[in-house]
């Protein structure tokens, strides 16, 4: 900390005595929710501000811009505190970013013409609690120690804290003499994380170069070589372990896979093999719509004549684990930055995020993790604040709770945007600029990479806060504005290629643009928060909201300007393209970095990995007998899986663009669950986009003998159906995966992912949808402080893209009117039994008579019955689709009539259901897949009939004006409200 | 006179958008709409649609481009702010765009009020209308702030559709007719905000409001705590109009939210939404000393 001859000045706002304080009443809901008996609490804004201003200026400061004349008071300094009261205080610790900071500096700047420092941070009078008690209560909702300071009294420090020139030197790392064991040393201590086999490479390069690697080399290859930006796991040759014969995969001629026995086999480049595999032999049999995938950013198709729409999703994992806000919505922000680099820039339409924590109410929190239902708050705090902010729809979601998750939670953020179809390529040039666009950087998000491709542990909150970043969402508005407007010049775009920095900073985005020409960076040209970083933290930042173009020299002027009139900051960082097609790094003069692209991008050993696999045990029958069905049906609606997400949907602002035509809650009382949502990208052309996912991990949990070859088919199958119910073209569906694995140097838990991946492959060429993108995340486990793991269920997020040809024909899952007919197409009139990883199971356990194997696609009859669903809602014949998945087939009647009763409108529904008696009532409640529940007219079945065929469906009853569900058969009878009560009562936080 | 598609029974069928529909007189001097943007605003494009839907020329500008070239505004019939987080409603929502405005733009957007101007404010323009001083009104020599959006009781953003309650006997000119033109309960329009509970200086403000027709809508049900349920005011004269929900979100009939569930004659004639700006492309249509 320097001081500075100016003064800091204090500004405290805080709410005008009876206009409300919602913040502090907040306070005072959310402390006795976690049993804190806090009377009162009053919150109050804290504005630092540091400058040369006249005791004028501050007045029209503190008046014209921080006070609102009609519902604020403000004091300069600090405010008496109030008697019986605690104070405490929250300040972001310094270099975390704080935008309103930023965005007061502006507008103090533009209001007074006083360049000024500023920080903020909230203050909090608490009645009924100590001090300690109110510094214990503020680290628990409103603080984080990673990124924030508590103080226990009102903050008004002499000067704000400033950085301090680092020293520059060049740094070599001697690694040339090192033995194994000092190799393993510099990679643990170094934050690397490069394996043995890998830094012996680096080690044997050098050696052949005749010199020591400088710090930055090093750390290039790092990042480039992570996990999290090159998915080495997923590509690297894979020696598989396991019956090969009669097996649920069939492993004759598959692609890259070579037998070597009768348990044996080599895959070669498992993602090639398998996902990637799936996709180029279904365009080699004819998908002509795909029009990138795997290359860019994201997966692009082609959605009419002139525009495409990409799509890409991310996990968040490890940062989200460790500060859940910043985490989240860091991680939302560069999934948004993945899609605005995309091609030649595409724009955002709409995001999804998928969380898995552990229970809500668990109690036995290990050390160093936080209570999931903070994890769970805080991560909708920040997809919302991000999202909400860029004005991106989040459209589709899922939460899942499992107690595995405690440690290492998972955050999936995706995005969609559309771009036209004549600007999905771009390539760098040699002789372009290389550009750099948005927030600057600072010390924030070192790391990050390679972090997420480390293990979490109980000590990382203290080892990796750097690691963890708070997004600025206006920056990123200000950048994608920016951007638009650059690529839709009149002449064409001013750039020739455009990438996002993420994982591994400068040295990632520079790096990948300039694989195939090489490039030359001065890294003092980076526009910096605060002085003090040092040339490699400048290189491998994960600082936020930047973007790097590849800008021909004569486009640069025009650029400029557009950016000066966006208020977004340009810099130019060098130039692409060496004679030797190298990466180098210079830095006051100095080079400080030199590294050939070849070893830089191909250099990375592919060692063989073992994987093995042995089917898991079904577990022993642990029940004695069947629970009531009332109390079933209310207990599986209750389930924190199955429950009403409201309390996260309606924080996040899924109308913005005006283009949602289905939107997350749909029906009479605007409450029922749509199993997509579906965009109109192009307004007023009546096409749309719908948006989905699949996810099943309890059919690939080992726990219930669950295999993850099934559990993938079993997501894409989800998938496909949430996005077929509300009127998608089966044969226009492309798909993610998004692999979220505990260590996969494990061989069980690589082996496990292999079998996920043949799934995948299997999956998509059966149902004919290709993947076009994807990700992964192989180290999620948790060890806590006495050494033990938890590693999370294999987790296989499948994010799904389907074209919807007619919006009219669009259909909802809100039971329509009294008369109607309900049928389960995809069922016989012998149901399913398959229980296992079921939500009943996992609540009431099973008994001898229940079956618990787990359930299996048939992949010959979930893609035909998806298509024949498909040709019943284009026949304008389905009055409501819903899929049959979590909870089973009452819960979906359940939820069918939840979203089309209302009060004063009644509907109800009588069910007789084929072959129960046979079964036993669980099978009432198996989620076995290619299931729809479909409300139809009753005059139209013959129809219906007739376009369905050969495929099967059934007749389950009726709906009427009763309000209620029943299946006198088996002793049902509940009235809807009821079960509103239950599905909605959960999660109403 | 009433322009659009006449209420009931006309439209085109079915559910999906509409064609624009023209409107003789109106293609033959469509008004020009400002739409006024900034960083951090992101309903821009809705509300350009949704006056180029309603028969306007509309186009957004940049605050900064206003404040350098101020003789622009003067250019147009009707001006728009839009909904978004502008400059992040860092500070409070609308803080900083308003006091850019007002600082720099007062007189020109005081004297497009003065010159019968139609004026919105949707959702964060609304925040930025009340803290500049353009509404409630009547507008004086310097701005005057007397009503404020501030946070919701619950402490949340919340993004619903909620039922709008137009003001029997309100002055406003963007709701007229509203009232009736569809079935009450699907007069909806999406809420999304965090801060958006109206709040006035004194009870006797919200008294004046009531009694001089200045109250436009009222939320059915009053999710974010207002003052008397308020959801959308205008100035006396009845052009100046702002509302924390999003009509503009509203033109096609396939946004609403149990749109499904809607036969297709409930699901013809103009929106809501649309309906709004209809009214306003009208007025700014006709002389101001001609109107009713």
């Amino acid at each position: 900390m320097t001081t500075a001859a100016t003064l800091v000045v204090r500004f405290e706002v805080r709410p005008r005595p009876g206009a409300g304080d919602p913040r502090g009443d907040d306070l005072v809901r959310r402390a006795w929710e976690i049993g804190v008996r806090l009377t009162a609490a009053r919150a109050a804004r804290v504005y630092l501000i540091e400058g040369d201003l006249s005791d004028e200026q501050v007045e029209t400061i503190r008046t014209r811009l921080l006070t609102d004349p009609v519902v604020e008071v403000s004091e300069l300094g600090a405010s008496e505190p109030v008697p019986e009261s605690a104070t405490v205080e929250v300040h972001p610790l310094p270099g975390v970013m704080d935008p309103t900071a930023q965005s007061v500096r502006d507008a103090v700047l533009a209001l007074t013409g006083t360049e000024v420092r500023v920080s903020t941070g909230w203050r909090y009078d608490l009645e009924g609690v100590d001090a300690s008690e109110a510094e214990d209560l503020a680290r628990r909702l409103v603080a984080n120690p990673v990124i924030n300071a508590i103080h226990a009294a009102p903050f008004h420090p002499e000067a704000l804290p400033s950085g301090t020139p680092a020293e520059f030197r060049v740094m070599r790392v001697p690694i040339r003499d090192l033995d194994d064991a000092g190799l393993e040393k510099l990679s643990r201590e170094g934050h690397l994380f490069l394996d043995l086999a890998e830094m012996r490479t680096i080690r044997e390069h050098y050696a052949a170069q005749g010199r020591e690697p400088t710090d930055i080399e090093l750390e290039t290859l790092a990042q480039t070589w992570s996990e999290h930006c090159v998915h080495k796991t997923l590509k690297s040759t894979i020696s598989y372990t396991g019956p090969l014969e009669s097996d649920a995969i069939d492993w004759s001629a598959r692609p890259g896979h070579e037998k070597s026995g009768a348990t044996e086999i080599t895959v070669r480049n498992l993602l090639k093999s398998t996902v990637a595999a799936a996709t180029h032999e279904l365009i080699a049999e004819g998908i002509d719509w795909t029009l990138s995938v795997f290359v860019d950013n994201a997966g692009i198709i082609r959605f009419d004549d002139e525009t495409a729409v990409c799509v890409k999703v991310e996990t968040h994992n490890h940062p989200s684990a460790l500060e859940p806000y910043g985490g989240a919505a860091t991680g939302i922000g560069g999934c948004i930055r993945d899609i605005i680099g995309t091609g030649l820039a595409a724009r955002p339409i709409a995001s999804t995020d998928v969380f898995c924590v552990a229970h809500p109410d668990t109690e036995d929190i290990p050390a160093g993790c936080i209570p999931p239902r903070r994890v769970l708050t805080e991560v909708v705090a920040g997809v919302r604040d991000y999202g909400n902010r860029m004005g991106i729809p989040t459209v589709n979601g899922a939460v899942l709770f499992d107690n595995r998750y405690i440690g290492n939670p998972l955050v999936f953020c995706g995005c969609v945007g559309v771009l036209p179809t004549d600007l999905i390529e771009g390539h760098a040039k040699p002789g372009d600029l290389i550009v750099a666009l948005g927030g600057r950087t600072g010390r924030d998000g070192i790391h990050g990479a390679t972090f997420s491709s480390a293990e979490l542990t109980d000590t990382h909150a203290d080892e990796f806060a750097h690691a963890v970043q708070i997004g600025n969402a206006i920056e990123e508005k200000r950048v994608l504005d920016a951007i638009l407007r650059a690529r839709d010049e009149a002449g064409g775009p001013l750039f020739s290629a455009i990438t996002d920095c993420g994982a591994g900073g400068f040295s990632s985005a520079v790096g990948e643009m300039g694989e195939r020409i090489g490039a030359s960076v001065t890294l003092d040209s980076a526009p910096l928060k605060y002085g003090g970083l040092t040339y490699t933290e400048i290189w491998i930042s994960e600082a936020q909201e930047r973007m790097v173009l590849a800008v021909p020299a004569s486009n640069l002027d025009r650029l400029r300007e557009i950016c000066d009139e966006e208020h977004v900051e340009l810099a130019v960082l060098g130039e692409f393209g060496t004679p030797d097609r190298e990466l180098v790094l210079s830095f006051q003069g100095e080079e400080v970095g030199r590294l050939s692209m070849e070893f830089l991008h191909e250099g990375l050993p592919t060692p063989t990995r073992s994987a093995s696999w042995s089917p898991s045990p079904t577990p022993k029958a642990g029940s004695e007998s069947d629970p009531d069905v009332n109390g079933a049906v209310l207990a599986l609606l209750a389930h924190p899986d199955i429950a009403s997400k409201h309390f996260i949907i309606r924080q996040y602002d899924h109308d913005v663009q005006g283009n949602t035509v289905v939107k997350p809650l749909m029906g009479a009382r605007a409450i029922g669950p749509a199993d997509s949502s579906v965009i109109e990208p192009n307004p007023g052309t009546g096409r749309g986009l719908a948006i989905g996912c699949g996810v099943q991990t309890g059919v690939g949990d080992p726990r219930v003998g669950g295999d993850p070859y099934q559990m993938a088919l079993g997501a894409i199958d989800e998938c496909v159906r949430n996005l077929v119910c509300v009127g998608a073209d089966p044969d226009r569906i492309a798909i993610l995966d998004n692999f979220c694995w505990p260590s996969c140097k494990k061989p069980e838990n690589l082996g496990s992912l292999v079998r996920a991946a043949e799934g995948c492959y299997d999956g998509a060429k059966a149902y004919r949808t290709p993947f076009v993108s994807g990700k992964d995340s192989l180290n999620n486990q948790f060890t806590t402080e006495d050494g033990r793991t938890i590693e999370i269920p294999p987790t296989l997020l499948i994010t799904g893209i389907g074209v919807v040809p007619d919006l009219d024909r669009c259909v909802t899952s809100d039971a329509k009117r009294p008369g109607n007919t309900l049928i389960v197409v995809g069922q016989g009139e012998t149901p399913p039994t398959a229980m296992g990883g079921s939500r009943y199971q996992s609540l009431f356990g099973l008994t001898e008579r229940d079956d618990p194997a787990t359930p299996r696609v048939d992949l010959e009859a979930g893609p035909r019955t998806a298509r024949a669903v498909a040709s019943l809602i284009r026949a304008g014949l389905v009055e409501s689709a819903h899929d049959i998945s979590d909870g089973g087939l009452l819960v979906a009647v359940a939820e069918l009539l939840i979203g089309g009763h209302k009060p004063g409108a009644p509907l109800g529904a009588e069910l007789e259901l084929p072959g129960h008696d046979d079964t036993g009532l669980s099978a009432a409640f198996c989620e076995s897949p290619s299931r729809y529940l479909l409300e139809v007219c009753a005059a139209r079945l013959p129809e219906i009939e007739k376009l369905l065929g050969s495929t099967p469906w059934v007749h389950i009853g009726a709906i009427d004006e009763s309000g209620r569900l029943g299946w006198a058969g088996a002793g049902l009878d509940l009235d809807v409200e009821e079960l509103t009560h239950a599905w909605r009562g959960t999660l109403n936080w | 006179m009433r322009i659009g598609p006449s209420v009931k029974g006309s439209g085109p069928a079915g559910g999906g958008p509409q064609p624009i529909q023209a409107y003789p007189r109106l293609m033959q001097q469509r008004p020009r709409a400002l739409v006024v943007r900034t960083a951090g605003i992101n309903r821009d494009a809705e509300l350009l649609r949704a006056f180029k839907l309603a028969g306007a020329d509309a186009e957004a500008v940049h605050l900064d481009r206003l404040i350098a070239e101020p003789d622009r505004i003067d250019e147009y019939a009707i001006i728009g702010f839009p909904g978004g987080f502008s400059y992040g409603d860092d500070v409070a929502s609308g803080r900083i765009m308003a006091m850019h405005a007002r600082e720099r733009l007062w007189d020109r957007f005081s004297g497009a009020v003065e010159r019968g101007a139609l004026v919105i404010g949707v959702c964060n323009g609304f925040q930025v209308m009340v803290q500049m001083g353009l509404l409630p009104g009547p507008i004086g020599k310097s701005p005057v702030q007397r009503v404020a959006l501030t946070e919701n009781t619950g402490a949340r953003f919340v993004n619903k559709w909620v039922r709008m309650i137009p003001e029997p006997g309100s002055k406003c000119v963007w709701t007229r007719g509203l009232e009736g033109a569809v079935e009450p309960e699907l007069l909806m329009f999406p809420s999304a905000h965090g801060e958006g509970r109206f709040v006035a200086d004194s009870p006797e403000t919200l008294d004046e409001l009531e009694a001089g027709g200045q109250v436009a809508l009222r939320y059915e049900e009053n999710f974010n705590g207002s003052e008397r349920s308020i959801a959308g005011i205008c100035d006396p004269s009845g052009r100046v109009f702002g509302l924390m929900p999003h009509p503009e979100d509203f033109v096609h009939w396939n946004r609403h939210p149990w749109w499904t569930r809607l036969t297709e004659h409930e699901r013809s004639g103009s929106p809501p939404g649309l309906r709004l700006f209809q009214n306003a492309v009208e007025a700014a249509s006709s002389p101001v000393g001609a109107r009713a």
